[in-house]
This record gives C-alpha cells, structure tokens and sequence, in this order.
C-alpha cells in the first residue's frame, strides 16, 4: 500500500506542478514509513520539503499555499500527533470556504498513518479518525489496501477540499492489484470486499483483513458474511450499507479505534435510521475497549481481533 | 518627527479620509451592533486607524493581507467596497461574504483580502503559506498578517516567526500592541516588554514604531515590506498603540477603570493627524472637516444599503461548505 500512495503522489505531482509536499522526514529520508521515496529525487526540495517539527505552523502552511492555488500535502507522522495541528484544521481548513462565501477552495490533504499493536505506548497507538468526521468541511478517507488507497489518494488531491487520509502502518507492507490507469476513486462509495447474506460486517482500515479472515472462517460453516470497507468515513455511504443491511438482517461494526463515540456509532445509528424494520439482531461493535492503549503483552487485550468479530457474529445469529 | 518629501498632499488628504472612514464606518458597526440589527458582537479598530492606513499604503494592490476579528478598518483600507462590509456585518446575501461571515470574518479575494479570523494566531502561518507560495512563483508579492499582542503568546505565532525565518518567506506581521488581551494587560500577560522582541530569538527582523501616526507607521511598513520583496526575509513590525474602551461591542472586556478607558481618546490618531496635517503640511482644517463629512456620508449610505440588502433564505443555510 505504501507504493500505492507513493505511485498516486507522483502521478498526480507529474500531471500538476503546483502540486507540494511538505512534512518532517519526507525529504531525502523518505518518509517515516517510507511513503515519499523518491519524490525528493524527482522533484527537488521546492516540491518535496522537509520542514522543523512544528505541526501547527506546518499545517497552517499548507492551507496557505492551497489557498493560493498550489494544492499541498502535509505529513502528520503519527495520527497521534494531529492533537498539534487541531486548530489548523477544524478551525481553519474545513471553515474556510464556507464563511467566506465560497470564495476561498482549501485542496489540502493531510496524511497521517495510524500506527499500533507496535508497543510503542498510549501517544502512538490511536485511531482518531471520528473526531474528524464531526467536522463538516473535511472528507475523511481510510482505505485499507493499495489500489483504494492509489484512486482515492487521487480524487483527495483533486477534490479541492481538505482532505485528513489515514493510512495504516500495518498495511503499508501489504500486497496487491493496484491498477496502472489514471483511476479516481469517488469519496463517499463503499466497497463490498465480500459478498453475503447472513451477516454485514461494516469496516475500514486496518479492520478490513481481520473481518474477511472472520468471514473466511465461518464460511466454511456456512455462515455467509458480507465485508463492506467504507473507505471513506465522511463522507459515509449510508445508502451502500443501508442496502447491505436489508439484505441480511444483521450489522457488525469493526474499527480498532476505541467503543465510546468511534465511528462505528455513526454507523450503526445510520443502519438503525435506514434499515429498522429489517434488523433481526441488536446491532454490534467491534472496537478497542476504552482505555488507553498499554504497550507489552497487555497492549493485545485492547484491540479487536478476527477472534472478537467471530464471536460477535455468532452472538447476532443465535 | 520627520517630514518625507515625498508625500503629497493628495497622498496624505486620502490618507486623512481613509482613517475618517474607517472611524465612522466602526461607529456605525457599534450603533447598529447595540440597535441590534445584528447578534454576535464587534471589535471595533477605533484608535488603531493609523495602522491599517499607513500599512495599507505601503504595499501593492496584489499583496495580500490577512487580519483578525478587529479586521475591519484592514479591510477597508486593503480596498474593500464599504458597502459589501457594512451588509456583511449585518449577515445579508450583499455582504463580501454573502452574509456567512459576519463581522469576524470578512474576505474579498478580489482585493487580495484573504481574510480576518476569529481564532487567535491562526491566520499567522495561513499568511506564511500564502507568502510561500508567492516566494515558489517568484512573482513579487508579499503578505502581510497583523495580530494583536495577546496573539502573540500563541504557538502558531511562534512556530511561524521560526519557520519564517528559516525559509526567508516574503511575509511581514504586524503586530497592533495596544496593551491588552481582552482584560489582561500586557504587563501581566507577556514576558517582554516589546512584541518585537520575539523576532531576534528566530534570527529575523523586528521593528517597533509608533502606532498612531500613519506616516510613521507608513515609513516603517515601507522598509519592511520592501525588505521582504527583495527576498530579505520577514519582518515583525510592532506597532504601539491603544485599544477602544473595551475588547468588543458585548459588554464582557470593558476595562475595570474609567480612566483606562478613556485614554484612547488621549492617543487618537485622527485629531493628532490632522494636527499634522495643518501645523506641519499647510492643510486647511475646513478641508479635512469636509473630507470627514463625506466619510459619513458614506458610512450612512452604507449602512442604509446594508439594512436594505436581503437576508439569504433558508434553503442556502449549507451553501458554500464544499467545492
């Protein structure tokens, strides 16, 4: 997945020259996880900058040159970190256009990986994605293999509105089909990575392969589980997973963030409001419990796993 | 106090007008603000006219400006049509921001206005990037943000004198000291005595002038402007001056004493301007009286457009969030 993103910068950074790159280590280091490498060769230091470890001012940077008509892509190193960059952001990135009147377009796109089950402890093991769909003005975006991950890093450089795309550390090594065509993505269309009929299992990121291996397994009990990967949290398909949810009757929702407020909240009640008549189990969440990540042998208790989402899945077919 | 040649009258009688301008053009943002012909609150700019004339008279047409939520008299002075002001701060579909902004947050790309901000510091490195931008295209401009004191215990602030300096970015920041953040002075709420200060621990310019004479203000906003345009890096201009009697319209912020209150009225640098203007240049005080008249008249005429502009509909409550 990691070249995937890498094959989209460069594409998209070929095809507009306006486009810039600005974070710490991006630069001849490549990037934390390797995500830029090459980029500096290419195209030198004014479009692939490495700046001082000031997340505020960088991020505000960024707007200023979107603003100015040079679409940017600012690196938040960990997801952890965009506590630093908050203001920036929510108050500033996704307000802008809209107080002033449609007359300013804010094409910024914040990368960040969230990065756990590493035990590196409670500040680098977050998922904080839904706090930011609680922000009208940003599209969220968190694919979960590489050629989502190449169309919407696409569509997100080119959709001139600021854009927080989170990727996973644990998928950067992932492998798999990415397309060579100039391919975009729309925000806001769901992904059915598995069809069936007895259960859905609404996902995203790094929960995608842990809910087909869950399906992978009860299928051979016949248990038909359909996976949809939402892709993009805002905005969020409701009608895609609606329609999966009259289908089967029964929802799981999977995210390694944490239970209290995540995004599988959002999810569920959106099911709940569209598909109520049709529901034959109270919906359930598969999340991290809620409390902060510990690192060591204990840091495996918190986060959801395939095992979980199976005895979720048995709990709604009873 | 200097006298440079090179103002002419004409420059220095458009200055006077502007600043009479602004001033009745806050007098009305107060009057209609308590007549409620809009909710929220004000910051009006009154005693700090100086600095968004004689700012705005250094820079080119194309420079861009950012300003805060006390932003209106920058505006005015970047250019902006009164009138689109006056019907934005009364929230109606001709306002520059057709009525979304409201007083806090006025823009007018057209202008290169790119807009005030009501969160404190924010707009600082938003300038910056902008500035970067202009230094990228090598096109020649420069950007300017001016804060106030209290923004300037702020992290993005700070983080952006650094990261200013460090890339030399074509950008100048005004910082308008007038003694308070909201109730707290500036001897209780900062550590230097002077704003500008700050700038020797980044390794960039800084610079302090009196803030309440436009063509001391103008003069030094010239060097640091031409500073940054010829690739000199930024500056941080500090310009001393005093806050009207309170932070906003809303009663919240009003100073504890009276006197404290009042002593914008000491410092105004509209009478000692045209005290100036007529000891110092042989401008005849009818003529400023005259000037000072039509800017009413047209702060009126504003206002009256603004009262009569529509209110948008509720069917474009949403409008404008996306691209």
């Amino acid at each position: 997945m990691a070249e995937a993103i890498n094959e989209a910068l460069r594409h998209e950074m070929r095809r507009n020259p306006d486009i810039t790159l600005l974070g710490q280590d991006i630069g001849p280091y490549g990037g934390t996880f390797g995500v830029y490498k090459g980029l500096y060769d290419e195209f030198g230091v004014d479009r692939v900058t490495d700046g001082p470890v000031a997340e505020a001012a960088t991020t505000g940077i960024g707007i200023g040159l979107a603003m100015a008509g040079m679409p940017t892509v600012v690196e938040i190193e960990f997801i952890d970190f965009i506590t630093l960059a908050s203001d920036a952001i929510v108050n500033q990135a996704a307000k802008m256009r809209f107080c002033f009147g449609g007359q300013v377009n804010v094409p910024l796109v914040i990368r960040t990986p969230i990065v756990n089950r590493l035990g590196l402890g409670a500040q680098h093991s977050q998922s904080l994605e839904a706090w930011f769909m609680h922000i009208p003005g940003l599209r969220v975006v968190v694919p979960s293999n590489g050629a989502d991950a190449k169309g919407l890093m696409l569509t997100a450089l080119r959709d001139g509105n600021p854009v927080l795309y989170i990727e996973h550390v644990r998928l950067y090594a992932s492998k798999g089909e990415v397309p060579e065509a100039d391919e975009p993505i729309p925000f806001g269309k769901l992904r059915i990575a598995r069809e069936g009929k007895h259960v859905t299992l609404a996902t995203y990121s790094g929960m995608v392969r842990p809910c087909l291996d869950a399906a992978e397994e009860l299928a051979k009990e016949g248990i038909e589980c359909e996976v949809l990967d939402m892709r993009t949290l805002s905005p969020l398909d409701r009608d895609g997973l609606v329609n999966s949810v009259c289908k089967t009757g029964r929802l799981i929702v999977a995210h390694e963030a944490m239970k209290t407020a995540g995004a599988g909240a959002e999810i569920a009640q959106s099911a709940q409001e569209g598909a109520f008549d049709y529901l034959e189990a109270p919906i359930l969440r598969v999340a991290a419990d809620d409390q902060p990540a510990p690192t060591g042998v204990l840091q495996d208790l918190v986060f959801p796993t395939k095992e979980k989402v199976i005895a979720a899945i048995r709990q709604v077919l009873l | 106090m200097s006298n440079p040649s090179n103002l002419t009258q004409e420059t220095l009688l458009f200055w006077y007008r502007q600043m009479c301008l602004i001033r009745a053009f806050e007098n009305h943002a107060i009057g209609s603000f308590r007549e409620g012909l809009f909710t929220g609150t004000t910051h009006p700019c009154i005693c700090q006219e100086a600095i968004c004339v004689g700012c705005a008279a250094a820079l080119e047409p194309t420079d861009q400006v950012f300003a805060t939520y006390r932003g209106h008299g920058h505006a005015l002075a970047k250019g902006l049509d009164i009138k689109g002001l006056m019907a934005e701060l009364l929230c109606k579909q001709d306002g520059c921001c057709k009525g979304r902004g409201g007083s806090m947050h006025l823009c007018d790309v057209e202008k290169d206005f790119w807009g005030t901000n009501a969160i404190l510091a924010a707009h600082i490195p938003i300038a910056a990037g902008m500035a970067l931008a202009n230094k990228k295209r090598k096109n020649g401009r420069v950007t300017v943000a001016f804060l106030g004191e209290g923004a300037t215990s702020e992290g993005a602030f700070l983080e952006t004198l650094h990261m200013a300096a460090l890339w030399e970015i074509p950008l100048v920041i005004v910082c308008e000291n007038n003694g308070y953040a909201i109730s707290v002075p500036a001897h209780i709420g900062k550590s230097v005595e002077d704003v500008a200060q700050h700038a020797a621990g980044f390794g960039m310019t800084g610079s302090i002038v009196d803030g309440n004479d436009p063509i001391l203000v103008n003069a030094a906003m010239k060097v640091a402007v031409d500073q940054a345009r010829s690739g000199g890096g930024p500056t941080l201009l500090e310009c001393k001056t005093v806050r009207w009697e309170r932070h906003s319209a809303i009663s919240a912020g009003k100073y504890a004493d009276d006197a404290e209150a009042l002593k914008w009225k000491k410092a105004d640098p509209i009478p000692r301007f045209e005290k100036r203007l007529v000891e110092e240049f042989g401008i005849k005080a009818k003529q400023l009286r005259q000037l000072e008249s039509e800017t009413q008249q047209e702060a009126d005429e504003a206002l009256e457009f603004a009262k009569a502009s529509p209110t948008p509909t509720p069917e474009m409550v949403a409008d404008y969030l996306y691209a």
